[in-house]
């Protein structure tokens, strides 16, 4: 009877100690040695399919990352309602928690106001999808992973020049949204340049993006035979729909905001037949990286990923590859790491999702050709 | 000299505790205690302070309903960066911009106080709320088609579009994605001081010979101008006071971001500076100063409950809203500060006992 009782004491005690090492070692694998992400994003609110899209995204990079079990990531996503306000308030949670590299913030307002606190504070930041010039400049640490607005706006003049989409070109865009008005601008700029001929430019605005009569009537009556539509693909929805309804069919255009409408609930897919639009990302596509990826977003999420999810899972895998070869480990201060991000990002050939090759300049922008997409039988084709 | 009223008594208290918080915060925040969050929430919470005050002046203390007051806000923010943009191009001292920023925040957004309070002052109750919700989505109109660009050759200022800039030109006010690259300068103290002399400027108004006329009107405009109070001189006051005070409270929250929309300064921005003055107590500056710092800090705070936090928040809001009016809370209440109270006038009462023993 005595002897049993030692055997379970020391059975007991030895599970004791096996557990607290098992602890241990748990500790060291997740909070220890694994380097700390963090980013801002809409994840409640108007905008919360874009900041849940890269949240998405970025958490399937780690986790695949993390299994390879060479370099260990800790992310953590915390909500800023698309407020610039909020998400430097979420950056200081951000970095009460210890982050050690930010991915910025999800959408361009944000954006701007948390990539002044990482310039402050030198914490490495790489945006996954916010594309405002203003976020990079007169910044060393900080990074955009998508196209920045001017490049997308010249980029589809070019196309539409480039290709004689069409001769007389109708423009709808949004002039309280920052994206929508920035590639406009830009549009216009390259527009005057190869004279291209812009027959009607109408407006809508957030609280007007219901009804779009007005504005097609405008591109219909002035002739055009080419609607360039720099916006989300909510609105674009619409428009295409009312288009169709009043028997105005010419090309539509868009660019990467669009991508994402085959997927809208609710929306029929015959509307965005011939849909053409400028994108890096397409959950179509027939390689093995993007097959993969959406296979994984499908089956944790239920639903298929977007560009943000694309640019946020680029964003992680690119945090990786640079870690990889500075040496990065957790046990650096974070400006440390930024001083070693900076040079690896400058320097380093990325593949990703989003694009073969890409490349950063010292200003942030990444480099990284557009792919042209149309939509044939409810799926993307590559244009050329 | 001896005899202090009992509203200066406690309006000295107030400025007294708020003196007292911010010495133990500011020291809080030396010595490194506080988390970067509530560091971050510093300079908002002194600008919304503000905002409750001087919306307070309006609804509390004149009695009639604003629902524009963040076009006020938003008129203080925009000016203020474009004056401390031009300011900058003179000297390179931060306080001196920051300083010449608030104050043409406030005068510019006074003035748009007057210009709303000259043809709606025949307006009163429902009718004036509607007409000052009405101008924060004109001044948000506008902002979002305003563009202003500062480069060798002066200023440029255009309603359609962006201009074409010299070499070294820069945006300072770019339509709907406002100002972006603002420098920090606002600090937790600038953002104190500014609050103080704010209250100090209310105090005074409210307990002087305007302020009882004011007041007066408030209770019945009638009879009020039966005794020969000038109701349009009044009005246009508060107004223009009021709107001074939140367009400083602007310039000091755009200047505490490095970027700032005329979206930010919706509708909803107004409804909650509302908030904090009806949860706050109406005409009790005390009350408001309370509400918006707390208002401001709750939503962080929630951040546990990540998707449901702003559930929580309503609840909470609701909950405060139904207990401060609840005369068995506020009778508990006022039981417990009359403890207090007695247990300090008992100490107090001793130590004289024994000075006189």
């Amino acid at each position: 009877m005595k002897k049993m009782k030692k055997v379970v004491c020391f059975g007991l005690i030895s599970a004791m100690m096996l557990s607290a090492f098992a602890g241990c070692g748990k500790k060291d694998s997740t909070s220890q040695e694994a380097i700390k992400i963090g980013g801002t994003g809409p994840l409640t609110g108007g905008a919360a399919i874009y900041g849940n899209a890269a949240k998405r995204g970025a958490e399937i990079a780690v986790e695949e990352i993390n299994a390879l079990g060479d370099i260990q990531f800790e992310l953590r996503y915390e909500d800023d309602i698309n407020d610039p306000e909020k998400a430097v308030n979420a950056y200081n949670v951000l970095k009460d928690w210890g982050v050690q590299i930010s991915l910025g913030s999800v959408t361009t307002q944000p954006c701007v106001a948390t990539s002044t606190e990482t310039f402050a504070d030198r914490i490495f930041a790489l945006t996954p999808s916010a594309s405002a010039t203003d976020i990079t400049a007169d910044k060393d640490n900080m990074f955009q992973m998508c196209f920045s607005d001017p490049n997308q706006g010249s980029a589809s003049a070019q196309y539409i020049s480039d290709k004689k989409l069409g001769t007389k070109i109708a423009i709808i865009y949004q002039n309280d949204s920052v994206y929508s008005t920035g590639i406009y601008d830009t549009f216009m700029n390259k527009a005057k340049e190869l004279g291209i001929n812009v027959v009607s430019t109408t407006t809508f605005t957030d609280d007007s993006k219901t009804d779009f009569s007005v504005q097609l009537n405008d591109a219909k009556n002035a002739g055009a035979d080419l609607v360039f539509l720099p916006m989300y693909y909510e609105a674009a929805a619409l428009i295409l729909a009312q288009a169709k309804s009043m028997g105005y069919a010419p090309k539509f255009f868009g660019v990467d905001g669009m991508d994402g409408i085959l997927t809208l609930e609710g929306f029929d897919t015959s509307l965005a037949e011939g849909v053409m639009l400028l994108t890096p990302f397409s959950a179509d596509a027939s390689d093995e990286k993007t097959v993969n990826f959406v296979k994984k977003y499908n089956e944790k999420f239920g639903e298929t990923p977007n560009q943000f999810a694309a640019d946020a899972y680029d964003c992680v895998y690119a945090i990786y590859q640079a870690c990889k070869d500075g040496k990065v480990t957790a046990s650096m201060s974070a400006e440390d790491i930024c001083g070693i991000m900076i040079e690896q990002f400058t320097s380093m050939k990325f593949d990703g999702l989003t694009g073969d090759g890409m490349t950063w300049g010292t200003n942030g922008e990444v480099t990284k050709s557009p792919k042209g997409m149309v939509i044939e039988n409810g799926v993307y084709v590559g244009l050329d | 000299m001896k005899t202090i009223n009992k509203t200066s008594k406690r309006n000295f208290v107030t400025i007294g505790g708020l003196i007292l918080v911010y010495l133990v915060v500011a020291a809080l925040k030396e010595g490194g205690i506080t988390s970067n969050l509530i560091n971050g929430q510093l300079v908002p919470i002194c600008a919304y302070m503000i905002m409750a005050i001087s919306l307070n002046l309006v609804v509390g203390i004149l009695g009639e309903l604003s629902l524009g007051h963040a076009g006020f806000m938003s008129v203080g923010a925009f000016g203020g960066v474009l004056a401390g943009t031009l300011v900058r191009q003179v000297t390179d001292s931060n306080l001196i911009c920051l300083l010449a920023a608030v104050i043409s925040g406030g005068v510019l957004a006074a003035l748009a106080g007057l210009l709303i309070g000259i043809p709606v002052l025949r307006l009163n109750g429902d009718y004036l709320a509607i007409v000052t919700l009405a101008f924060g989505q004109i001044i948000k109109s506008i902002v979002n088609i305003l563009y202003i660009g500062l480069d060798s050759e002066g200023l440029h200022v255009s309603v359609i579009n962006k201009m074409n800039l010299a070499e070294g030109g820069k945006m300072i006010i770019s339509g709907a994605m406002g100002c972006s690259g603002i420098r920090k300068l606002s600090t937790f103290t600038f953002g104190f001081v500014l609050l103080l002399l704010c209250l100090i400027v209310t105090f005074n108004l409210i307990q002087s010979r305007t302020g009882r006329a004011i007041m007066a009107l408030r209770d019945n405009r009638i009879a009020a101008e039966s005794v020969g109070i000038n109701v349009t001189k009044y009005k246009l006051l508060v107004f223009s006071v009021s709107a001074a005070m939140a367009g400083m409270a602007g310039t000091l929250f755009a200047h505490n971001f490095s970027t700032v929309s005329p979206a930010k300064f919706d509708f909803n921005t107004s409804i909650l500076i509302l908030v904090f003055v009806v949860l706050g107590g109406l005409g009790s500056m005390r009350g408001s100063l309370i509400a918006a710092a707390l208002l401001t800090l709750l939503p962080e705070l929630l951040r546990e409950f990540s998707d449901y936090r702003m559930l929580v928040y309503a609840i909470v809001l609701i909950l405060v809203m139904l207990g401060t009016n609840s005369p068995k809370v506020r009778d508990f209440i006022g039981k417990l500060f009359g403890r207090i109270k007695s247990i300090f006038l008992r100490k107090r009462t001793a130590k004289e006992g024994n000075a006189n023993g």
